[in-house]
């Protein structure tokens, strides 16, 4: 430890953030960092407008937030705010995926699909365009404004504005008719809070691409502290091979010191690892917290060693026991299959397996039951005892569909519904209709002299008439127990 | 972290070999915390949102001052604005009560939409007028009827509760109230101590109930012919013209142990209810007679 002495009021308040100017690269993971980009903002501005008939009554879009009415559509799924464990499903396989891809390749989701990364890079881009390469963007920013440097700024500011804008735009159109709600945007007719929601869309979009850009990985997000906990030394990181860049020296010496036999690294320190990160880090340094994993530097490398004429992949995804290994002259390994990854596979598989069984045996229609607490039992004039019970019943079809309402559990047990008229057999007939459910208030009835506990279960069942779908529920039926 | 030492500093920090960060001068166990400076970006919403805080102290009311408090610029008020909600809500209602208005309890009850609007508010109406006497659910007690079973000393159809429900029991000055006066046979002289004990007795045997070893029959029997019968019917059936209960049914309600048939025979029963008529209007009366028939006991 330094014994070094500083005054701690000597110490600012805060630290200044430096700018990172990233230098374009090509290669292949660039390459695959445009094709992913493409894609996703591709599926996110135009999915919308995909349409998916479910027949009348029912929305045509394909995905759909249908907040006003309590529904969710997702192609031809169609979810209930009861069953909105779905998305439990979903984000536990979300959680699971990301340990997964963690796993076997690091922080594969930071470089190529978060959100953050690909509107940054979209934004990188619109930057690159008006105001040049790193350098010259570096040198335009130290030089005192002109008109060039101000339209030049304007422009990218108003082209992020305007990516920003319709990022927020295209995400109020999951919320409603996606056609309906461009025209009435159009005509400015549109609920208050799309606007409202665009506007802080654009706001969040604008400032987290444009202006906090790799801030937003390095302070805002929890990922990298949890994925720092999850890493181990057998996932594919982007990594510095020291064991072949070390010592660095350039190409000339390079030629000096093998002609004596000393050793010299690959690296030439020209420092196109750093130039190109978009967080603007020394991958040289090791595995770091602030490393997206982009691959980008892996490009960048690779054209210098090509123009220098040396193996590529001096930065590459690597395992940290590989360098080693090389080190110490044995073979790399990989293993993607391992103990963890294989559990991460089993546990995606189950609770997607699980969530797939549950939709493929999906009922159309359900039954909740909830006894009547005040009074909880009443004594009718002939000595017969009654519970009182709120029915609600679903139906999830886009038609009116009748269900019959049953009761089973005690002798001479009957059912009555309150303004609903029975069928011949005295089964009350409740006709729900189409997506929606209804409540009704429900009279079940022990006659006298059937020996009651305080509590029995009993079963109360609803068929659909016509389809011939059951559901039931159980419940209990209260009475003033052990006294005859 | 170039730090100019011209004076010599009496509080020398510390500063960590690793990261050539200064420390606060915190020690605990030999871990020393960093002193990081804080993100620009931090800072500044930090001080936006101080900045913040005096455009709400100007904005809305937030000074308490000795009987008031500021009133903010805006004069807003949670009072006004629940108001404005109330009224808007009034108003909301008004298009649905008008249905009502115009239908009877009947014509409500046969209107899927009407009878909804009836339920929700006859409920909150009985939570609000009845549920004191009644109970939540209208189950009742001793001396209150439950509303959710099939007995009914005035009858139990829409009309019936209606009519209960506007004029009340036993109420003075509504000529169409509900009156019933059973004599007070104990107090007013009219049957002795054992004569009561007698029809007491009689009462149980006609609701298929035990009676005691002792008791006198035969004597009650003739006494509840020449004294009870009237009203209560030969077989005590009850008259629910004049408000005389069943008492050969499961439900009592004053209770059918002999205790309690001595009391009611001794001193008489007289339960009386409030005339609601006037005090809610014809809609919510409506509803709660809509309300009260669906409870379950509804004829």
């Amino acid at each position: 430890m330094s014994t070094a002495e500083a005054d701690p009021d000597d110490i600012p308040l805060f630290a200044a953030s430096r700018k990172v100017y990233p230098q374009s690269v090509s290669g292949p993971y660039r390459r695959a960092k445009w094709l992913i980009l493409f894609l996703c903002l591709g599926i996110y501005y135009l999915l919308p407008f995909l349409r998916w008939d479910r027949g009348p009554h029912l929305p045509n879009q394909a995905v759909l937030a249908d907040l006003a009415n309590n529904r969710f559509y997702f192609f031809f799924i169609e979810i209930w705010p009861q069953e909105v464990y779905y998305f439990t499903g979903l984000l536990i396989m979300a959680a699971f995926a990301l340990f997964l891809m963690n796993a076997v390749a690091g922080r594969v989701w930071c470089g190529y699909l978060c959100p953050q990364t690909v509107w940054t890079d979209l934004f990188l881009a619109v930057e690159r365009f008006f105001e040049g390469d790193r350098r010259e963007r570096m040198r335009r920013d130290e030089a005192p404004w002109t008109i060039d440097k101000l339209w030049r700024k304007s422009a990218k500011h108003a082209v992020w504005l305007v990516i920003a804008w319709w990022t927020g735009g295209a995400w109020v159109l999951y919320f409603a008719d996606a056609p309906t709600l461009v025209r009435e945007l159009a005509t400015f007719t549109a609920p208050i809070s799309a606007y409202v929601w665009i506007a802080i869309l654009t706001f969040t979009t604008y400032s987290l691409a444009g202006i906090m850009r790799e801030q937003v990985c390095k302070f805002m997000c929890p990922w990298p502290r949890i994925q720092a906990a999850l890493t181990d030394d057998e996932a594919l990181n982007v990594t510095y091979r020291y064991d072949r860049g070390e010592p660095r020296v350039s190409v000339k010496q390079a030629q000096k010191l093998k002609a004596q036999g000393a050793p010299a690294g690959d690296c030439i320190d020209c420092h196109q690892c750093v130039a190109v990160c978009p967080v603007g880090i020394d991958i040289r340094e090791g595995a770091q917290l602030d490393c997206i994993q982009c691959g980008l530097c892996i490009d960048a490398c690779d054209t210098v060693m090509t123009k220098i004429d040396r193996p590529k992949r001096l930065i590459a995804y690597d395992t940290e026991i590989n360098v080693k290994r090389r080190m110490a002259g044995k073979p790399p390994v990989y293993r993607p299959l391992r103990t963890r990854t294989l559990i991460y596979a089993a546990l995606i598989l189950v609770v997607g397996g699980a969530m797939i069984w549950q939709l493929a045996t999906r009922r159309t229609a359900d039954i909740s039951v909830l006894h009547e607490r005040a009074p909880l039992f009443v004594t009718l004039s002939d000595g017969s005892i009654r519970n009182a019970y709120a029915v609600r019943l679903l139906n999830k079809r886009p038609e009116v569909r009748p269900f019959a309402l049953t009761v089973d559990g005690l002798p001479g047990i009957r059912i009555d519904a309150v303004g609903v008229a029975p069928t011949a057999d005295l089964r009350p007939v409740v006709a729900v209709d189409p997506d929606s459910s209804r409540e009704v208030r429900v009279l079940v009835t022990v006659p006298a002299g059937v020996p009651l506990e305080a509590s029995q279960p009993i079963t109360i069942t609803a068929s659909d008439l016509f389809a011939g779908e059951t559901v039931h529920a159980t419940d209990h039926f209260m009475a003033r127990g052990g006294k005859p | 972290m170039d730090q100019h030492h011209d004076v010599p500093k009496i509080h020398a920090a510390h500063i960590d070999a690793v990261t050539g960060q200064a420390t606060t001068g915190h020690e605990w166990d030999g871990i020393r915390e960093l002193n990081t400076p804080l993100p620009r970006w931090w800072l500044g919403i930090f001080y936006a949102t101080i900045i913040w805080s005096f455009g709400y102290w100007i904005v809305y009311p937030a000074w308490p001052l000795l009987t008031d408090a500021t009133r903010g610029v805006f004069g807003y008020a949670t009072r006004s604005d629940i108001t404005v909600q109330m009224n808007e809500l009034k108003a909301q209602r008004a298009a649905l009560a008008a249905g009502m208005a115009d239908a009877t309890p009947a014509q409500i009850k046969a209107d899927p939409t009407l009878f909804q609007i009836a339920m929700a508010q006859g409920k909150a109406a009985f939570g609000d007028n009845c549920a004191a006497c009644h109970g939540v659910g209208g189950a009742g007690g001793k001396g209150y009827p439950n509303l959710n079973d099939d007995d009914w000393l005035w009858g139990g159809s829409l009309d019936a509760i209606m009519q209960t429900l506007r004029h009340g029991v036993r109420v003075a000055g509504h000529d169409e109230t509900r009156v019933s006066q059973m004599p007070a046979f104990g107090r007013d002289g009219m049957l002795k101590r054992d004569e009561i004990n007698a029809v007491a007795n009689h009462v149980r045997e006609l609701a298929g109930l035990s009676t005691e070893p002792k008791a006198n029959l035969a004597l009650g029997r003739k006494l509840f012919a020449d004294n009870c019968a009237a009203c209560h019917g030969p077989a005590a059936k009850g008259n629910q013209e004049m408000g005389a209960p069943n008492l050969t049914d499961a439900i009592s309600l004053y209770g059918m142990d002999v205790a309690s048939l001595t009391e009611t025979i001794t001193n008489s029963r007289g339960g009386v209810m409030p005339a609601w008529g006037g005090r809610l209007d014809e809609t919510t009366l409506k509803a709660l007679t809509v309300y009260v028939h669906s409870l379950g006991g509804g004829q």
